[in-house]
């Protein structure tokens, strides 16, 4: 197109825009307003009524770009899902590894694509299911894992090198990779073969999840290590997750979650370099995870506005070179805390279009939640209606056929950029504050974090943020048809009883000789913490052993909460 | 300006337990002190001894627990048994977050005084705890 | 708690040191009910035995969790201790977070420590209304010493000083502009400096500047013969703690044996006294002279009179009325 020529049609653009609001527009609005003044996304971007060409006049053609090319706002990959489409990816896990065992089978037979495991929380926090702490919560909220036996039975039967399984595990992550790596050893897999991912992304715990163990500069220490050493010796594996999930679910704007997680990766990648490690080796592994909320487009726009400004960030902030370390690839989850209790079968539709939003975004992968989120961990049904959405939205409805559909689109586009520009100016007054670390600590992340929800609990209170089932649409009392996942206290009791075998078992003085040698490597900053905590689970030392004795070396982190 | 003889409500609020989900309790607090009352919050991973020795020394008029991990029917028994243990406290117990309806109703016949689950209104939040103490009458 | 126990049927419970008593009392005590009184005045005469020490400085210094670390080591050499932790009242709601108990809820199984949150709603420099009867109820159930920590303040106008037997105030590395922030007015009414945080990198500079403000001019010893001394600490290794308990023990053992322990006593007495008659004044004015405070505030707003005259018409109202 000419130069002129395209002014001109824009020009004609900008007139014809003018007559209509004075005409048409003016007209109707006469007949009968708009049900609002402004209308904004609920992200808090306001929206015109109308977006043309004119809008995204200013955007050049090269940050929208081309699928599998820099700076990927349209996906990481050229053929995206007309290739291989996203990975299925249920979380699963209860009561003892034997437990989630079958139910991960169950899954598997039913066409999902990786595993996800949910821990409970006493191995989240690394407490032994016979610790004081771990009372009533053994194998509650996930599976329970103490010891190397219990990841044995977890994972039994099943082929390592077929499938990818993701571990949602944070301060105590680095033994579950340990007992892992231990495991596939011992089944005679190939370390570089297996593929998978643990969370272990601490930053955003400090921030939104509340799962930690030692004070931040450890700890963000255990996240190097493990990126380091998996760079080494597992090449397909990703070392870390790096979230906005939760930073959202905490109650974060979508724009607060997509700038934080930048803001947490920045420093992530700038700890691995300092070790000497080029930043190509270890960035195509590094991958992400986000919520996916009902503002259908709005979300689509942002999960293509994160992907260029992690494109630029690696370019230019940290010189990479290779496409694959500026491609960001993410896992999706669907907003749980937009699921409701009164009349919750809805929940099922809000979760459809939620998910449709994430692939129209180009997710990775996907976990749709259950009808029952706001009850209990899921059912079997529960999570098979949850697979079943999105094999319908992949296989029925034909909008895996072509690559960011969505693209081009003048209001998605805008979005896009106007989120790419909020980002960077989040990341640069985060830079002008004194980073991210600092910022953790004076509790700025956590503040704006309780500010957007409690304007949100504000907002739906008052019904301008609308909940069908509980501002709108309200049922006096259903009666609940509603049968609830069991909890079994009889599994707590078995497997409290498997770990205290294990450790009547073992051979106790190489154990403790392990855990002195384990404090040494923790007061040595150079060295990792993996190789050795790989050869305490062998012996049978319990995922408390380690933690324990850490916590002497290192102390504990005692939050400041913040309003 | 702060009328002399009218105290305000104190509450204690708090995390018992690895429960880290502090979204929802951080909104009690905050509508609570914005409602005019005292709240000690207790930060996160508590045991019901620290909360129901803690209460007792605050003498606050409700101590609400939030829990959304599941641990409901280990907790809140025990904090009741120790709270009992204290003369007969006349402290209220207050719990919030998720559980099913079921634990709900056996926890009201335990001397749970009130149960407020997900998208409970901050508005009626403060106007619960108004009421129980406003029930409870003078001290 | 039985229902509606009178203060005075309380007291003595209070005095063998019964937790839900003590705790009641104070309950009382910050209503500032009528019948409240009459049992203070009975616990007052059983006080005295224990050593009072504030701790103040600005907000975020690391007070509370000093007071953590000091609760454990006075425990440890055997002595129990009770806590009054000030917070900031909302000047909007009135309501308050109170989060200072948040760093010290490890204590709260341990039967010789006490710990208990106050509002200052509206009371300025740095304490509740309630505070020193909250100490006295602590004093007389036994406690050997009883910490106040004041809301933080970095400004001057702080009553912790008239009100205990030694203040320590704990100044921090990385709050803005340190010392700077801390005027002057507030580190002379230091007994015992800390410096908190000493586990950060950049403390020693917070150290060094004290130091040389202190050098500056400002009072260091004391008529006593009492060396104000600086302390770093850090409540997260422990460093320090020790070193503090020391000077804490040595400032009490310099406040006896130099006779300047009964001035304090006297200076603090003598405070009370003022503060309470300032809030039955302000009080008995709130409560009976609304209309004319609005009265007045209204011919001040339109220039007809000013406040010290207002304020002397008030008076004048209140003394006739009150006369017999
Ligand atoms: C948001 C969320 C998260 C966030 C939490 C962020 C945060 N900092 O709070 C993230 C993503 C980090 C998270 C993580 C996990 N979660 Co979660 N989470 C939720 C979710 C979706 C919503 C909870 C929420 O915040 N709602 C919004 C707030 C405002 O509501 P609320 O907390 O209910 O509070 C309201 C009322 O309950 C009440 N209230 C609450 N407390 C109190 C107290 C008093 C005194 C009063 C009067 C009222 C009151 O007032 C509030 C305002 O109305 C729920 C499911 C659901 N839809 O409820 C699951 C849920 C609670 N999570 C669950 C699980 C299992 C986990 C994990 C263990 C998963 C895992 N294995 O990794 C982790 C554990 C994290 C941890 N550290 O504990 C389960 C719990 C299972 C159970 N109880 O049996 C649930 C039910 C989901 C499910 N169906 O499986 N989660
Ligand atoms: N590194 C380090 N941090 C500390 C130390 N003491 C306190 N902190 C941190 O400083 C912050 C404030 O500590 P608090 O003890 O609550 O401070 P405070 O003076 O009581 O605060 P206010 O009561 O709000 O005025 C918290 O985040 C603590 O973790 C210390 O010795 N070293
Ligand atoms: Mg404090």
């Amino acid at each position: 197109m000419k130069e002129t020529k395209e002014a001109q049609t824009i020009g004609n653009l900008a007139e014809q825009l003018e007559a209509w609001e004075g005409r048409e527009v003016a007209g109707f609005l006469a007949r009968q307003p708009e049900r609002k003044e402004q209308f904004a996304t609920l992200g808090g971007f306001p929206v015109k009524r109308v977006y043309t060409a004119l809008d995204v006049q200013d955007i050049p053609l090269e940050d929208v770009g081309l699928p599998g090319r820099y700076p990927f706002t349209r996906g990481p990959y050229p053929t995206m899902y007309r290739g291989r489409r996203w990975t299925m990816r249920q979380i699963a896990g209860y009561g003892t590894g034997a437990d989630t065992n079958k139910r991960f089978k169950y899954l598997i037979q039913q066409g999902q694509t990786g595993l996800s495991t949910d821990f409970d929380m006493p191995t989240l926090m690394g407490y032994d299911s016979d610790h004081a702490m771990s009372g009533g919560e053994v194998g509650r909220g996930g599976v329970a894992i103490d010891t190397l036996s219990d990841m044995e039975d977890l994972f039994a039967d099943i082929d390592l090198e077929e499938i990818s399984v993701s571990m949602t595990i944070n301060p105590s992550a680095w033994i579950l990779l340990a007992m892992y790596v231990a495991l596939a050893e011992k089944r005679g897999f190939d370390l570089n073969r297996l593929s998978g991912t643990i969370q272990a992304d601490m930053l955003k715990e400090y921030m939104a999840q509340k799962e930690w163990i030692y004070p931040i500069a450890p700890s963000v220490r255990i996240v190097r290590d493990c990126i380091a050493y998996c760079a080494q010796r597992m090449k397909r594996y990703n070392p870390v997750n790096i979230c906005g999930y939760h930073i959202n679910e905490a109650g974060a704007s979508p724009l607060h979650e997509l700038a934080f997680t930048l803001a947490n990766t920045i420093v992530y990648v700038e700890e691995v370099v300092k070790t000497g490690m080029p930043v190509d080796q270890f960035a195509p592994r590094l991958s992400f995870f986000f919520a996916c909320g009902s503002d259908f487009f709005e979300e689509a726009a942002r999960f293509r506005a994160v992907r260029r400004v992690y494109a630029t960030i690696m370019r230019e902030r940290f010189g990479a070179a290779n496409p694959a370390s500026m491609r960001l690839r993410f896992h999706c989850q669907t907003a749980a805390a937009t699921l409701t209790r009164p009349q919750y079968k809805v929940n099922i539709v809000r979760t459809a279009l939620q998910a449709l939003a994430a692939v129209l975004g180009g997710a990775q992968s996907l976990h749709t939640n259950g009808m029952d989120e706001a009850f209990s961990i899921p059912t079997e049904e529960a999570m098979k209606i949850a697979l079943r959405t999105q094999q319908v939205i992949a296989e029925e409805s034909n909008v895996a056929n072509v690559v960011d559909p969505l693209g081009g689109s003048y209001y998605v586009e805008k979005l896009t950029d106007q989120y790419v520009q909020a980002i960077q100016a989040i990341l640069q007054e985060v830079d002008a504050r004194g980073g991210t670390v600092k910022l953790i600590e004076e509790g700025w992340f956590q503040r704006k974090i309780a500010e957007d929800a409690y304007e949100t609990a504000l907002r739906k209170q008052s019904g301008e943020k609308p909940v069908i089932g509980v501002n709108r649409y309200v049922e006096e009392e259903e009666a609940l048809d509603l049968e609830v996942h069991p909890y079994g206290p009889k599994s707590a009791e078995r497997q409290i009883e498997r770990t205290r075998q294990v450790r009547a078992n073992r051979d106790e003085p190489a154990v403790q000789e392990l855990l002195g040698r384990l404090k040494a490597v923790a007061r040595d900053e150079t060295q990792n913490i993996l190789p050795v905590t790989v050869e305490l689970v062998r012996q049978g030392a319990s995922m408390g052993d380690i933690v324990e004795t850490l916590k002497q070396v290192w102390g504990t982190y005692r939050e400041t909460p913040v309003f | 300006m702060q009328a002399p003889n009218t105290q305000p409500i104190r509450v204690m609020i708090a995390k018992v337990g690895l429960d880290g989900h502090d979204r929802g309790v951080k909104i009690v607090a905050r509508c609570l002190r914005d409602a005019g009352m005292d709240v000690i919050y207790t930060g996160l991973h508590r045991t019901p001894e620290e909360v129901a020795l803690a209460a007792v020394q605050e003498d606050v008029d409700i101590l609400g627990i939030s829990i959304l991990s599941g641990a409901q029917m280990t907790v809140f028994p025990r904090v009741l048994e120790l709270l009992r243990g204290q003369h007969g406290s006349d402290i209220a117990v207050v719990g919030g977050g998720v559980m099913p309806d079921e634990d709900v109703v056996e926890l009201k016949r335990m001397g749970v005084s009130e149960v407020l689950l997900q998208d409970t209104p901050p508005q009626a939040i403060v106007e619960s705890m108004r009421r129980l103490v406003r029930e409870r009458g003078p001290r | 708690m039985g229902r509606a126990v009178p203060p005075l049927a309380l007291v003595q419970q209070v005095l063998e040191g019964r937790l839900t008593a003590v705790a009641r009392m104070i309950t009382h005590a910050e209503s500032g009910e009528e019948a409240c009184h009459e049992a203070l005045a009975e616990i007052y005469r059983h006080t005295g035995k224990a050593h009072v020490v504030g701790i103040t400085g600005v907000p975020g210094s690391g007070k509370s969790a000093l007071v953590t670390r000091l609760c454990k080591a006075l425990r440890a050499g055997g002595r129990s201790v009770g806590v009054i932790a000030v917070d900031p009242s909302s000047p909007f709601s009135g309501g308050s977070i109170l989060g200072d108990r948040i760093r010290m809820n490890e204590l709260v199984t341990d039967p010789g420590v006490f710990i208990r949150s106050m509002a200052t709603r509206g009371a300025l420099g740095g304490l509740a209304r309630a505070s020193l009867s909250g100490v006295d109820i602590l004093d007389a159930a036994g406690y050997d010493v009883v910490l106040i920590e004041t809301v933080g303040v970095g400004q001057d106008e702080i009553d912790v000083v008239q009100a205990v037997h030694t203040t320590l105030v704990v100044s921090a590395p990385g709050l803005g502009d340190d010392i700077q922030a801390i005027k002057a007015g507030v580190l002379e009414i230091a007994d015992i400096h800390v410096v908190g945080k000493c586990d950060r990198s950049d403390a020693h500079r917070t150290v060094t500047d004290l130091k040389n403000m202190l050098a500056m001019g400002h009072r260091n010893s004391q008529g006593y013969g009492w060396q104000v001394p600086l302390i770093p600490t850090s409540s997260v290794s422990g460093e320090g703690i020790p070193e503090l308990l020391t000077a804490i023990d040595g400032h009490l053992e310099a406040l006896t044996s130099s006779g300047e322990l009964e001035q304090r006593r006297r200076r603090i007495a003598q405070t009370r006294l003022l503060k309470s008659a300032e809030n039955i004044l302000r009080d008995q004015f709130q409560r009976h002279h609304d209309r004319q405070i609005s009265e007045l505030t209204d011919r001040m707003m339109s220039g007809r009179t000013h406040p010290h005259a207002a304020a002397q018409t008030l008076l004048n109202q209140f003394r006739s009325e009150r006369k017999p």
